[in-house]
């Protein structure tokens, strides 16, 4: 390519034990231009922005970074924020009780002799936000400042430090729609001024608003890359390209047997935990049948988790109304042991947060949802626990020496295993799977599709969250689409496609 | 596991011999610290620490820092902690003595009022702990505080003793001898010789009850050396103590106490669940468990133990003063970490709990003898709990 090409990223493989992340993979981006980078949750896009950034240092992947006409070997942040590569994450990285001022020089500070000249500091401030287009005085703590504006400061930060590539990881993922194109407009403006930025997506219609070359990542690997000057890229044309991969065998087959309905959510609204206004569920009615796997499809923050957790136990969100049935006759799941009495069970999105004691051992985390069937009179039986144990390991194919190794030492996939056989011991009705395969390994998710095949063949009922809509399509009978906190669509799996769910997420969207 | 492996068993008998002592080098250190340290004080105290009235004293001395050690290894245990233990020694024992002393009430009434009462002080600070979610450092501080505050204004600065007859056996009674032996204490020298027999069979039936249902258990020789020296030991404390008058009231209650919440931690759900709650409290709470009551009983138990020990230090003392307890709670505390507990919670021993609470009194004991102050006992202390802390990281680090 030609002499203005800022950034080339050539053959980057880069492997955590036991996944391939990238696999060999291109990305050019030219002076001056604004690149998207799209793919599904898990396609390597935030690996290949680690591996550019430094945070993988050079020496942990295969392949060549060239930026600025020389080769790189970036060490760690520090090296590539020098030469001007910055990157704002998803999670905003501000230091909620500081002020602006104090986190844009966070780490940077204007030192003369020893001492910070705050004065400096604060009038250079001024001079960033001024550009960014933030009123507020530098002195504002950030906690007293909105999600948007949060962004812009981040914006500021990254201008601070003399930007020459700007990298923006799902900016908009938690803005508004009115902030969200307050800041694609700053980029544009910021494009005028000839600053290279390279946005990291999942909302579409704003990548075709901004981006003049689109590349497409799926599965650790480049699929293409779109030039949106030489042709009109649709929405639809950039869906193809993330999930264009055939659906082959990837999922166990299963003849489904579904029977009456056994579990029933009616009318259902929660409101967040600490944002007493912001509603996290809105009036969701959903209904499963026995031997039915139900999918949930959605974006990131769409809801699913925080829904699924408020209908389990309460363990999410405030002023929870709404009914629960299962079997027809209504229950109480206020707490989650009522939850677990009543016939259900969620193996949760964060496994090491919330789903795993990783300090103790397989066997204690395996039982440690149902004590009554491992104890008599509150004194635990050694044998019947160590048996149940090892039958679970047995049966999931647990890779571990022994139960009583320590959880933390296995892998992603195992730990998943372990979740799940925690909950399959509490012998639910219904069973709540959220992203039950993210972060492990190919075979790993085939077994663990296997077990809810298992299930579901028994009389139970699945519920199924996850972002990866492939998984969903080749494993549920039918699939709720959330958005917003509310359902978007309902599709039997006859009907649904990737590109349906993404339809009815976007509609909804445009809805509101 | 398989079965054809027999030219190789020699070679895996050997191997699991070494895996078995790393996996457990943290109580065998603590054990083997323990030991050394005796056989230290023996040598440089010229063969005092051993004597029957050294050893009996070390039990009374000790026995309200191990009592209050257990309690607090479940609090540790939970991820919380309870700084104001040392307060309710002080206000039990003053309550107790105002009882006692100024109202004439019996002392199985005021004990079972006072060990209430414990439990009450221990739940108002769970309370606040579990429901509010305060920190337990917090809570009990300000506990610590309030506690002495009132016992101070409670006494205006007076003692209060002596007591009665009856309730001082607590602290300095021994067991009834039965036979006449002489010059050796019957019912002791019974003891001495059938707990030891009682732990060696149950060991041996637990052993060859694992084997049956195909669990691994620990290499012979090891079993049988540690066993071995286990009742030596044993049997030979209890000789001593057998020698002088016998064993004390205290030493009963405390093996008492120490079993039951060894079984407590390690066989039933309630120690079970502490342990998970510790370990990771938002997935226990998402496993079913009620994470608050748990932790509100950690701290009713904690505040019952509290009070035992402050009829144990009043009794000892044979009368009350605003100043009993302070800087217990630093002991109690340093016995638990010591112990091989782990600050973050999740991790502990009742074992660990009770051997590092010896190892503090066997400091305290040998180097009183010695001659040694205060000054320097208090920094030998502070050494050894860095110490083993640095040992338990070093070792984690490492596994």
């Amino acid at each position: 390519m030609s002499s203005d090409v800022i950034l080339e990223m050539r053959h980057i493989t880069k492997t955590f034990p036991g996944v391939k992340a990238l696999d060999d993979v291109n990305f050019a981006v030219q002076q001056g231009e604004i690149h998207a980078l799209c793919g599904e949750n898990g396609a390597g896009k935030s690996t290949l922005m680690k591996v550019l950034s430094g945070v993988y240092p050079s020496g942990t992947y295969d392949g060549e970074i060239h930026y600025m006409g020389e080769l790189r070997k970036f060490q760690g942040i520090k090296d590539s924020e020098e030469l001007g590569i910055i990157i704002i994450h998803q999670e905003l990285a501000l230091i909620p009780m500081l002020s602006i001022t104090e986190n844009i020089f966070l780490g940077n500070e204007i030192v003369e002799h020893g001492v910070i000249n705050w004065a400096k500091a604060s009038k250079r401030t001024q001079e960033l936000l001024a550009k960014v287009g933030l009123k507020d005085p530098p002195s504002t703590l950030i906690t007293d400042i909105g999600v948007g504006k949060q962004q812009l400061v981040e914006i500021a930060k990254a201008l601070s430090k003399k930007v020459k590539l700007l990298i923006l990881d799902e900016p908009t993922a938690s803005l508004n729609e009115t902030d969200s194109n307050a800041l694609l407009d700053l980029l544009l403006e910021f494009k005028k001024q000839g600053l290279t930025s390279i946005i990291i997506s999942h909302k579409l219609n704003e990548i075709s608003r901004v981006a003049d070359k689109i590349t497409v990542l799926r599965d650790g690997s480049t699929v293409e890359t779109l030039d949106c000057h030489a042709e009109t890229i649709s929405e639809a044309r950039i869906i193809k390209g993330m999930v264009g991969r055939e659906i082959s065998d990837r999922f166990p087959k299963r003849v489904p047997k579904i029977g009456e309905t056994i579990f029933e959510v009616r009318n259902w609204n929660a409101f967040h935990p600490l944002h007493g206004d912001r509603q996290i569920a809105k009036n969701i009615n959903l209904k499963v049948k026995r031997g039915e796997v139900v999918g949930i499809a959605g974006l990131m923050g769409a809801g699913r988790t925080e829904f699924a957790m408020s209908v389990f136990g309460h363990s999410y969100g405030q002023r929870i109304t709404g009914e629960v049935l299962l079997n027809g006759k209504p229950v109480d799941t206020s707490t989650v042991s009522k939850a677990i009495d009543a016939g259900l069970a969620y193996v949760t999105e964060d496994r090491k947060q919330l789903g795993l004691i990783l300090i103790n051992s397989v066997m204690h985390n395996i039982t440690l949802a149902n004590h009554k069937g491992i104890a008599k009179n509150l004194v635990i039986d050694e044998f019947i626990e160590r048996k149940t144990a090892t039958e679970y390991r047995e049966k999931l194919r647990i890779r571990t020496p022994n139960v009583y190794q320590t959880v933390g030492n296995l892998s992603g996939g195992n730990q998943q295993k372990v979740v799940l056989a925690k909950w399959l011991f509490a012998n639910p009705d219904v069973l709540i799977l959220d992203e039950p395969t993210r972060g492990i390994d190919v075979g790993a998710k085939y077994e663990i599709y296997t077990i809810v095949n298992d299930l579901v063949a028994a009389g139970k009922a699945v519920i199924f969250i996850s972002s990866e809509m492939p998984e969903l399509l080749g494993t549920c009978d039918r699939i709720y689409v959330m958005n917003e906190g509310a359902i978007a669509a309902e599709m039997p799996i006859a009907e649904a496609s990737q590109e349906n769910i993404m339809r009815a997420i976007m509609r909804s969207g445009e809805k509101v | 596991m398989s079965t054809n492996n027999a030219p190789t068993a020699d070679k895996q008998s050997q191997q699991s011999i070494a895996v078995f002592l790393r996996q457990n080098v943290r109580e065998y250190g603590l054990l083997i610290a323990l030991v050394v340290i005796m056989v230290f004080f023996q040598v440089v105290t010229g063969g005092v620490l051993f004597k029957p009235v050294n050893l009996t004293n070390l039990v009374l001395q000790n026995s309200f820092v191990v009592i209050m050690a257990l309690g607090m290894l479940l609090v540790i245990v939970a991820g919380h902690i309870d700084l104001s233990v040392g307060s309710i020694v002080a206000i039990i024992g003053a309550v107790a003595a105002v009882m006692m002393v100024n109202y004439k009430v019996d002392p199985w009434t005021t004990s079972i009022v006072s060990l209430a009462l414990g439990a009450v002080i221990g739940g108002a600070q769970g309370y606040w702990v579990a429901y509010h979610r305060v920190p337990a450092f917090i809570v009990t501080l300000a506990g610590m505080l309030i506690f002495r505050g009132l016992t101070l204004w409670f006494l205006g600065g007076m003692n209060i003793g002596p007591f009665p007859v009856e309730f001082q056996k607590l602290s300095t009674g021994f067991l009834p001898d039965l036979i006449d032996m002489g010059e050796l204490h019957s019912t002791s020298l019974l003891l001495t010789l059938a707990i030891p027999l009682a732990l060696l069979w149950s060991a041996w039936r637990a052993r060859k009850l694992n084997e049956s249902h195909g669990i691994e258990v620990e290499p012979f020789p090891f079993f049988a050396i540690q066993n071995g020296i286990l009742v030596a030991v044993m049997l030979y404390l209890g000789y001593q103590l057998s020698t002088y008058k016998g064993f004390p009231n205290i030493l009963v209650i405390m093996g008492v106490l120490i079993i039951f919440y060894s079984f407590v931690t390690t066989r039933t759900t309630v120690g079970r669940r502490i342990y998970a709650l510790g370990g990771n409290e938002k997935a226990t709470k998402l496993s079913g468990i009620d994470t608050a009551r748990l932790s509100f009983y950690t701290f009713v138990n904690m505040g019952f133990l509290a009070a035992l020990a402050g009829l144990i230090v009043a009794a000892r003392l044979n009368s009350c003063t605003p100043k009993a307890g302070t800087g217990f709670e630093l002991d109690v505390i340093a016995a638990c970490f010591i112990g091989g507990a782990s600050t973050t919670g999740g991790v502990g021993k009742i074992t660990g709990a009770v051997v590092g609470a010896f190892i503090m009194g066997v400091l305290n004991n040998g180097m009183s003898i010695m001659g040694l102050g205060i000054d320097f006992q208090q920094m030998v202390k502070g050494a050894v709990l860095l110490a083993a802390v640095v040992f338990d990281l070093y070792n984690k680090n490492k596994g």
